[in-house]
């Protein structure tokens, strides 16, 4: 979806402001809301893509004005109604209007190794791969309403495949209708210049990784 | 709920806690009462991003390879292997890619759509690489970015900008600064910086003893 979440070449941001000594939460309520999300993924009702989507569908304006953790808090209210572990009416009221059945739930002593289990984004699957490092390739003109991997900055702009990484699930199914289509992604080197034009300088690039669903061949 | 919510920006400075603080007590209550959390775990989740995992770890990664050919070669032909050496693994680490900077090339590292960042090297990441400003400019204005974090780049150097967008985890390995000939690779973890690990600062031999 063509929303506010995808600012790659956006203007008016204003200026990156590094803090001295940063804490890793600046409250209690950040920690909470971050251990909250791990802990209701541990329910395995979405995946981290569907979990993405989420934090995009927010208003723009209010996007914009939510601090990181008011997006994860907005995100997961909307995960936990829309896959009925929370009614609308509990959100609403803050009280249980019936107790999960049956429902394991993750305890401290099994923090460390769920953590620790690697997730299977990359995928065993043999397919073949449709490019090979050094092809030359367009990124899709495509626009689509829901979940994409693919920024507008680079849509039909021209790049050659860097590395092929493998086989992985495919983010853009995967969000919206928990198809995995695996396939290969690719890091794919586009010049600074045929993204931005001659502002850019003719000696830099910006590698994105894209999906052979992303790319033609040029 | 609108409504609910602007009353609590208005009341926010008489009150202990602010609205999305609120918010997060009442989620966390219900998602108690229902038994679909458990709060220990939360406290055991809290406490092993704010002490267990953070850029220490990918400072032992970038020293070791700074003094051990071997492994450089390894980190940089099948990264997740030589790091899972060390055992930094797990949940946005899975997949990692190392870039090597060089005199003639600056790696940096973005999520223009979300947060991606290297979570077991790097730990969480810090607000700025969060914001609108990294996340707009990295791409379109990677050298502006640079020089105003004091970091500028000369004009035959090429800069290389990993926009995240897939379930591959960047780090950067940064030029060992001259002066630290014979340093042990403890002090040499030392004076490798967070920033340095994204791509938006060169490792210093002056951050020596700041730490």
């Amino acid at each position: 979806m063509n929303g506010v979440h995808d600012m790659g070449g956006m203007h008016g941001m204003g200026l990156v402001e590094i803090e001295k000594n940063e804490p890793v939460f600046h409250s209690d309520w950040e920690a909470r809301v971050h251990a909250l999300n791990l802990a209701c993924g541990f329910h395995r009702k979405w995946n981290i893509d569907i979990g993405r989507h989420s934090r995009e569908r927010i208003p723009p304006a209010e996007y914009l004005a939510f601090s990181y953790y008011e997006k994860w808090l907005r995100g997961l209210e909307m995960l936990l109604v829309e896959n009925g572990l929370v009614t609308p009416k509990e959100l609403e009221t803050g009280r249980a209007e019936s107790k999960a059945s049956g429902a394991s739930v993750l305890r401290a002593s099994e923090v460390a190794g769920f953590l620790r289990v690697r997730r299977l984004a990359r995928m065993d699957d043999d397919v073949p791969a449709k490019f090979r490092p050094g092809e030359r390739v367009l990124a899709r003109n495509d626009h689509p309403l829901g979940h994409t991997r693919l920024p507008r900055y680079a849509r039909g702009k021209r790049g050659v495949i860097d590395r092929d990484h493998g086989v992985f699930i495919f983010p853009d199914t995967h969000a919206m209708t928990r198809d995995r289509k695996p396939q290969h992604c690719y890091s794919v080197r586009f010049a600074a210049r045929e993204l931005w034009g001659p502002r850019a300088s003719a000696r830099d690039g910006v590698y994105l990784d894209l999906w052979d669903d992303h790319l033609d061949p040029a | 709920m609108s409504d609910h919510h602007d009353d609590e920006h208005a009341r926010e400075h008489d009150r202990p806690l602010s609205g999305p603080a609120l918010r997060a007590k009442a989620l966390e209550s219900l998602l108690v009462e229902k038994g679909l959390v458990d709060p220990k775990a939360l406290d055991e989740l809290i406490d092993t991003y704010e002490t267990k995992v953070g850029p220490r770890n990918g400072a032992r990664i970038v020293a070791r390879a700074w003094t051990d050919p071997a492994f450089k070669k390894r980190l940089l032909s099948d990264a997740s292997a030589a790091i899972a050496e060390f055992g930094f693994i797990g949940r946005q680490g899975e997949d990692m890619v190392v870039l090597e900077n060089t005199p003639k090339i600056r790696n940096v590292v973005v999520c223009t759509l979300c947060s991606c960042y290297p979570w077991p090297v790097l730990g969480l990441p810090p607000v700025w690489y969060k914001s609108a400003p990294y996340r707009a400019r990295a791409v379109i204005d990677p050298r502006g970015v640079l020089k105003e974090l004091g970091s500028g780049v000369p004009e035959d150097v090429e800069v290389r900008v990993w926009d995240s967008t897939a379930e591959l985890r960047y780090l950067v390995l940064p030029e060992r600064p001259a002066g630290t000939e014979g340093w042990s690779e403890d002090e040499l973890a030392a004076i490798v910086t967070r920033d340095a690990m994204i791509g938006v600062a060169q490792v210093n031999v002056s951050e020596r003893g700041r730490r």
